[in-house]
């Protein structure tokens, strides 16, 4: 299944708990696709789940400032 | 699954961020049970780290009230409420920290008869009395029902913590039964540096927390001992003993009892 959240408006390190627990109401393999604005959120979330153990499986620009990170759990 | 709602979301965000806690450790933080024995100085921080963490239910046992004396180091209780029972002093501050907490409180002295049925709703327990016959029969209640337990004593500047799970080193093991009268200083002629009990209940809170989420090695056939004068750390290995009187090969006690404590002597009643 793939799900989709929009951190765009958060702050850290709200970005990531947000992303975190969306993660947790998915099952393995599920795709999330999680809308991020450039700055903080763009230079630190990717990164930080990648370290939490998770599968990045691309970051893109979307439009403006916004990009798109698509996450394999 | 647990439904965080907005309000859990924000307060448990630093739990829910560490790679090894997590929404699932917080989830099970929040469905755990934990018996305090003792409301005193290791309870006190105890209780407030557990209430700040989430633990879904808090039992607190202790049958003593608030004396001023004891605000110099019990910081779950305050200058108003001197004189009320510590239980109801502590489910106070507790639910001040954290209404999702529920709290069960329990305003008498542990004996063998009682504490089965206590202990047994209870998923860990941490013991913090002040008394060895409180701390024997702790132990033999948990390891005849096979609970887990973080027990641990202070004296003045000195501290020593250890965690028990079936199977592993218990009290008994390592202290085989109450010291003799008059060899170790107990109740309140010993005094204690009030900040050293907060070092310990927080390795306790730890411990306990460590538990619940999985997280780490737990003092488990170890003894922590710390002295605040040189904030020397020691840890002892401790295996278990096979001669212990209640979890080695044969062991003798089958059924609680109570040592008796009356002011600073023990005395042994079977
Ligand atoms: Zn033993």
């Amino acid at each position: 299944m793939v799900y989709t959240l929009d951190i765009t408006h958060e702050h850290c390190p709200m970005t990531l708990v947000r992303t975190k627990l969306k993660l947790s109401q998915m099952a393995k393999g599920d795709i999330l696709e999680v809308l991020l604005s450039e700055g903080e959120a763009l230079n630190s979330v990717p990164s930080a789940i990648k370290e939490q153990g998770f599968n990045v499986i691309s970051v893109e620009r979307v439009e403006g400032s916004t990009h798109k990170m698509m996450i394999e759990k | 699954m647990y439904d965080f709602n907005e309000e859990q979301i924000q307060r448990y965000s630093r739990h829910i961020l560490l790679k090894d806690v997590g929404v699932e450790g917080q989830e099970k933080i929040l469905n755990a049970k934990v018996l305090l024995v003792g409301a005193g100085g290791i309870g006190s921080p105890v209780a407030l780290y557990l209430a700040a963490a989430g633990v879904g239910t808090l039992g607190i046992a202790d049958n003593d009230v608030v004396d001023l004396s004891n605000l110099q180091r019990q910081i779950a209780h305050n200058t108003q409420n001197v004189g009320r029972p510590k239980v109801d002093s502590a489910r106070e501050a507790i639910q001040r920290l954290n209404p999702d907490v529920k709290v069960k409180t329990y305003n008498d002295f542990l004996l063998s008869d009682t504490i089965a049925d206590i202990v047994k709703e209870y998923d860990f327990v941490v013991e913090g009395s002040d008394n060895f016959p409180t701390k024997f029969l702790v132990n033999d209640a948990c390891v005849m029902l096979g609970k887990p337990y973080s027990m641990g004593s202070i004296n003045q500047f000195e501290g020593q913590t250890f965690t028990h799970i079936p199977g592993s080193t218990c009290y008994r093991c390592m202290f085989k039964e109450p010291p003799a009268e008059g060899t170790v200083p107990t109740c309140s002629q010993a005094g204690v540096l009030g900040s050293v009990v907060g070092i310990l209940g927080t390795i306790q809170a730890t411990e306990t927390l460590k538990y619940i989420t999985g997280v780490g090695e737990l003092l488990i056939n170890k003894l922590l001992t710390f002295d605040a004068r040189t904030m020397n750390f020691m840890k002892m290995n401790i295996a278990p003993r096979k001669t212990c009187e209640i979890c080695g090969n044969e062991p003798t006690i089958k059924e609680l009892f109570d040592y008796e404590q009356t002011a600073c002597k023990i005395i042994r009643h079977s």
